[in-house]
């Protein structure tokens, strides 16, 4: 929210957002108020393919409650802002996750759940599964685990909101302190 | 644990099924037959490939045999030949029987059996899609690997693809 | 005037919420009426058996829990028993108890997820969250036990992996009166709830002769009549120190098949009543060497898995690594029915049809 402080500031730049401005990106804290919005109710297309999609049914359910997070799982790519690739991606599977992915609408996130899914896990050696879904589609999150437990999907979740709102705050970037 | 000198107690079993399939058939359907003592006595045949239908219909059809149950169909690749082994359970008589038919590695094929078991349809498929068995007599589709795969993966001389994704 | 009307192919899957995976079916309509379908598998071929050729027979285990994974216990036991066969190795009771406990929790957990997802397809969401809440506690249990959720890479060749821990078998015991309570609630919502008898009336029905023709197994089978659980017809493990019933159907109709698989859960529920009161002490493993290598030949062994018959078809050339293993993975084979029984129905009856049937997807592909 703007406040007094901040128009203060804006005649008196840090050289990080001078640097900023530079780029060409000048957020304004409109962003800020969308990400947490976006971050708070994330609508998942649950792309469930194998043994992960079990528990990630599980962290739906009762025990696990992702609805206490504004997550509720929706159908169709059109009406979901995250992809979670849940199982093994195999070449015949392949252009059909492409084409789900090019379906979802922006801004859209993916998290890659599950040991084959970030980089082919068990079924590495397979003469038929893609050795993780990052050769195909930009993946933000990625989960590990074989099946991961719904508390590291959550954890995952919760990193992937915390992403969103960083990257409202300063840019698509990873931040540049950390080493 | 077995003892090579005492004959099976299926033995007498196995031993009329051949009278049986030689009576009925012919002499030549049975190249070879044994009993397969590690799988809980299980009578083997060994097959010819030209004569597998006819002794297919007689296996479900005959009171003798009564096998209306294929319960599996599984291909091996024996690097000089390719094999086929249909696993076969008769529910009324509660009995097993194995049958394996031979064929060439490369080109070879065998009958199918989808108008005797209907559950033998898929099972041909995958045989077909993962190890070139060929089955005359129906249409025969690639059923796991996608439509346009070159090759076929289970076999022993099977390259793997280059990662183009 | 009369309209003019035309055949369409609508295209149902890979990706669809009521498909339990990714399988995908191309059904030919006229209208609401399907006249022709064809079932497209293969989304989730792994290659299992490719792999399992390069590994030796401990490291096979693991792979075999991701093919149906959701009875992880019952597919481990299918590899175990296929070598144990060809070595002719016999398992000590304990460890056979064991097994059969958590063979018997795989199996309610399958049930289970059937149970939530068919309910769910059909449109109610309360049985999904509720079959999911009482899994959620196998799960915890089996867990402690073999130290995952659900691929639990348990049992070995000669017997199992760890043996139970301090309290264990008290918490099943008090477990099981629970989930017999849980179970009454599932009968009221459900099991005579007129929308749902009436939206699985005069559907996916067929008698036993097809059936036996068609190669299906398991609850699929025994609903329309046939007396036929491998549990009882070729007694494994040490089933026949148990005392239980076997389920029955009487018409082929997914009625039946439902009813079959709710008694399978109370049933399973006796016989580990019946393991946790008499498993005796013991050793939990026999002694076999460290580099399993069973001798020359050939088995096919098969067990009464929650889905139908699950065989192993091993190959051994007297190496540490199998020379062939197939699976014959009931899922596959019961589905190929599929294609006949959706004729004639509507675009509304598919997914009952499917869910009955039962099928894992990973195991339809392997």
């Amino acid at each position: 929210m703007v406040t007094g402080n901040d128009l203060a500031k804006a005649n008196d730049l840090t050289p990080t957002e001078e640097h900023e401005i530079e780029r060409g990106i000048l957020l304004t804290s409109l962003e800020v108020a969308k990400a947490w919005a976006r971050s708070n109710s994330l609508w998942p297309l649950g792309f469930g393919l194998a043994c992960c999609a079990i528990e990630m049914m599980e962290a739906g359910a009762s025990h696990y409650d992702l609805d206490r997070f504004g997550i509720i799982f929706r159908a169709s790519p059109r009406q979901s802002d995250v992809m979670i690739v849940a199982g093994t991606v195999t070449k015949k599977m392949a252009p059909v996750v492409t084409r789900l992915y090019e379906q979802m609408s922006e801004p859209k996130w993916v998290i890659a759940m599950g040991a084959c899914a970030i980089s082919g896990g068990p079924y590495i050696n397979s003469y038929s599964v893609v050795k993780g879904v990052d050769k195909l589609i930009p993946v933000d999150v990625y989960v590990p685990g074989c099946p991961a437990t719904p508390a590291s999907l959550i954890h995952g979740l919760n990193l992937l909101q915390e992403k969103i709102r960083h990257e409202a705050k300063y840019g698509k970037r990873v931040p540049i302190d950390h080493d | 644990m077995t003892d090579e000198n005492v004959p099976s107690y299926n033995q007498p079993l196995l031993d009329s099924y051949v009278e049986l399939i030689n009576t009925k058939i012919s002499e030549k359907t049975i190249v070879e037959s044994y009993i397969n003592e590690d799988n809980f006595h299980l009578p083997t045949l060994i097959v010819d490939p030209k004569e597998w239908l006819a002794l297919a219909n007689l296996l479900r059809d005959d009171e003798e045999f009564a096998f209306n149950y294929l319960m599996n169909l599984s291909g091996v690749d024996y690097i000089e030949y390719m094999e086929v082994i249909y696993h076969l359970y008769s529910y009324k008589r509660n009995q097993y029987l194995a049958v394996k038919v031979k064929t060439e590695r490369d080109g070879g094929s065998l009958p199918s059996v989808i108008d005797v078991w209907r559950a033998a349809d898929w099972q041909e498929r995958e045989a077909y899609d993962l190890l070139g068995i060929n089955f005359t007599g129906r249409e025969i589709t690639r059923i796991l690997m996608p439509d346009d795969w070159v090759g076929h993966p289970l076999r022993k001389d099977y390259v793997f693809p280059e990662e183009e994704v | 005037m009369p309209l003019r009307t035309e055949e369409m192919l609508l295209n149902i899957g890979p990706h669809h919420p009521s498909t339990h995976g990714v399988f995908r079916v191309v059904v030919k309509v006229d209208g609401e009426r399907i006249t022709g379908a064809k079932s497209v598998l293969g989304y989730l071929h792994r290659g299992t058996e490719k792999i399992c050729e390069d590994l030796n027979y401990t490291q096979i285990i693991p792979y075999s829990d991701r093919l149906d994974y959701l009875a992880g216990m019952l597919n481990n036991y299918a590899v175990v028993h296929s070598v144990e066969t060809l070595m002719g190795i016999e398992v000590p009771e304990r460890a056979e108890y064991l097994r059969i406990i958590s063979m018997e929790f795989s199996r309610i957990c399958s049930h289970l997820v059937w149970w939530g997802t068919f309910v769910l397809d059909l449109g109610a969401t309360t049985p999904f969250v509720w079959a999911f809440r009482d899994r959620e506690i196998i799960m915890q249990l089996l867990n402690e036990l073999s130290g995952a959720r659900m691929t639990f890479n348990y049992m070995r060749v000669g017997g199992v992996k760890w043996d139970a821990p301090e309290g264990w078998l008290a918490k099943i015991a008090e477990f099981i009166p629970e989930m017999r309570k849980k179970l009454k609630d599932y009968h009221t919502l459900v099991t005579n709830n007129e929308i749902f008898v009436k939206r699985i009336e005069g559907i996916g029905v067929y008698d036993a002769e097809k059936a036996i023709d068609y190669g299906i197994t398991g609850p699929n089978l025994r609903g329309c009549g046939m007396d036929a659980d491998l549990r009882k017809l070729q007694s494994y493990s040490a089933y026949d120190r148990f005392d239980f019933e076997v389920a029955v159907g009487k018409d082929g109709t997914i009625k039946d098949r439902y009813n079959v698989r709710m008694k399978e859960i109370e049933t399973s529920l006796n016989i580990i009543e019946q393991a946790v009161k008499n498993i005796p002490e013991g050793e939990i493993m026999c002694n076999v060497p460290k580099l399993i290598r069973p001798k020359e030949g050939e088995v096919y062994t098969r067990l009464e898995s929650s889905k139908g018959e699950l065989g192993v078809h091993l190959v051994s050339k007297g190496k540490d690594k199998p020379y062939r293993i197939h699976f014959r993975r009931p899922s596959f084979i019961n589905l190929q029915i599929l294609e006949e029984l959706l004729i004639g129905k509507t675009v509304a009856d598919i997914p009952p049809i499917l869910g009955a049937i039962d099928i894992v997807v990973g195991e339809v592909d392997g």
